[in-house]
């Protein structure tokens, strides 16, 4: 049974995560405008982590295609794999996957530069510099997650659907051609459409838990680390709780 | 009992009496720890004070109420005549550009070469200057701290006292009027420690700028004061030189000078 202490202390930190995103909501329109560390950070970001995404995601198609093959040629829909694996990827695997690996990489990064600048003073230096250091660092890093992890979940779904054809070859014999006709013709909008929104969801999650996180980092390098960790603990639980939340919601407009 | 009038010290005669910082009656709290109760102090230009205190007697509190990175719960900090717990971000930007802080960990942005800490106030604070114009400045900065190969260089590839003179090269690129100096040695072996008091005696003759330098390090209290105040349960103990309170009968301020 959860004690009154653990109970007081989640609730004390979902109203500081509140209001810290509140205060990004805020801080979002108003100038002065980081693009140049916008940039930056999408470079960062994004261009940083696709050897990373591209690699998982290559890999997720193929082992996904070798493990199902067996099954697919024991009902004898071999023919259909690439209808179901194209499916599976796009709508599903694909986004969940790519918002894991990106939590692991993007979020702990976040999460332990920001907390380690916290420890060393680099947020107060900045902020007498005359930067506002929640913009510069938390308002660019976080709109740089949330839109880098659409595009980088595109990029991954199609080297998964790379690795799937690869896979089906193992064993098969199917042509580049037909794989890819038979992958589109049984794609729909409505797979592609929720399970691109819900990327974007994904990448702000893992921004702004990472930032807060780093943000009030406090005691020490001890704290850096346990910031790090927690903003990838954090974040990889909000993409399933978001992941749930999406499924629910396009199954009341019909999507499902 | 001494009062606690009775341990100020007048200010000697020949410093100049034009004060850039007053504070007055300044109180900071966290919870029930009381760090500031009462504390006044004068700046005046072109002197060096040290405030001198036991770790955690609220220096560094001070010195962020000074620079508005704190809010103190009563009085006023007035620097240049505004009073900081007064202004908008705007305004304390301002004074911020006139007024540099050498933090106690040097506070360096990692991820930056030397340059680019360097140039970092200088754009932020929005001078309209030229890219050439930049580079003199990085370079006249560097040159007066003695490093002036280190430009490229990224903050990791540097010992802790060379960190130490370009975190003081990045104060002095925007030409304060008044420097804040936070344990400036610490973590420094005494030789360093000394070069770097050194290097702020010769800034502040050069740039006649005014100092406040927040330090436990006895050699650092005497190398680079002009007039010293001793904190003592968050309150303006006493004030004089060095050599006046070398002399002083309370325990409390003799026991730093021991």
């Amino acid at each position: 049974m959860a004690r009154p202490s653990n109970i007081k202390s989640f609730l004390s930190e979902a109203g500081d995560m509140s209001r810290f995103t509140g205060r990004l909501f805020t801080s979002w329109f108003k100038p002065r405008y980081e693009f140049a560390e916008f940039f930056r950070q999408c470079y960062v970001i994004g261009y940083n982590s696709l050897p990373l995404v591209g690699l998982t995601g290559f890999i997720m198609g193929l082992v996904l295609t070798m493990q199902l093959r067996p099954s697919m040629v024991d009902y004898g829909v071999e023919s259909q794999l690439p209808v179901i694996v194209g499916i599976a990827i796009v709508r599903e695997i694909g986004p969940v996957i790519t918002a894991l690996i990106f939590a692991g990489k993007i979020g702990s990064s976040i999460g332990a530069e920001l907390g380690s600048m916290k420890v060393t003073e680099q947020i107060d230096a900045m902020e007498v510099s005359g930067t506002n250091p929640f913009k510069y660092l938390v308002v660019t890093r976080v709109l740089a997650a949330t839109c880098m992890l659409p595009v980088l979940t595109i990029l991954s779904d199609a080297i998964s659907l790379y690795g799937s054809y690869l896979g089906i070859n193992i064993r098969g014999t199917t042509s580049f051609h037909l794989f890819w006709t038979q992958v589109f013709d049984n794609l729909a909008f409505y797979d592609v459409l929720p399970a691109f929104i819900k990327t974007f969801f994904f990448g702000f999650a893992v921004g702004i838990i990472g930032c807060y996180k780093g943000y009030n980092s406090n005691k020490g390098t001890e704290g850096v680390g346990r910031s790090a960790n927690s903003a990838v603990v954090v974040s990889s639980v909000m993409i399933f709780i978001l992941d749930l939340l999406a499924v629910q919601i396009t199954d009341i407009f019909g999507f499902n | 009992m001494f009062s606690e009038t009775a341990y100020i010290v007048k200010q000697p005669s020949e410093m100049p009496q034009e004060a850039v910082m007053t504070i007055r009656h300044l109180y900071k709290s966290f919870g029930n720890n009381h760090v500031l109760m009462d504390f006044n102090l004068d700046l005046y230009k072109g002197e060096n004070v040290v405030v001198l205190g036991k770790s955690g007697s609220g220096k560094s509190v001070l010195i962020k109420c000074i620079i508005g990175l704190l809010f103190p719960d009563q009085g006023s900090i007035k620097v240049f005549g505004e009073n900081i717990p007064d202004l908008n971000i705007a305004a304390l930007d301002q004074i911020r550009a006139r007024v540099g802080f050498l933090f106690q960990s040097n506070a360096l942005y990692d991820s930056m070469t030397v340059r680019d800490n360097l140039e970092f106030p200088l754009r932020r604070h929005w001078i309209k200057v030229t890219q050439e114009e930049v580079n003199t400045m990085v370079i006249d900065a560097l040159e007066d701290v003695g490093l002036a190969h280190t430009v490229d260089m990224m903050p990791i590839e540097l010992s802790g006292g060379m960190r130490k003179r370009i975190a003081l090269a990045r104060t002095l690129i925007l030409k304060p009027d008044i420097i804040l100096y936070d344990e400036p040695t610490t973590g420094l072996d005494p030789i360093t420690a000394r070069e770097i008091i050194g290097l702020m005696v010769e800034i502040q003759k050069k740039y006649n700028t005014s100092s406040l330098i927040i330090s436990h390090d006895m050699n650092c209290v005497r190398m680079a004061s002009d007039r010293i105040v001793v904190l003592v349960e968050g309150k303006c103990y006493a004030s004089g030189t060095f050599e006046q309170l070398k002399l002083h009968p309370d325990p409390k301020v003799k026991h730093f000078f021991e």
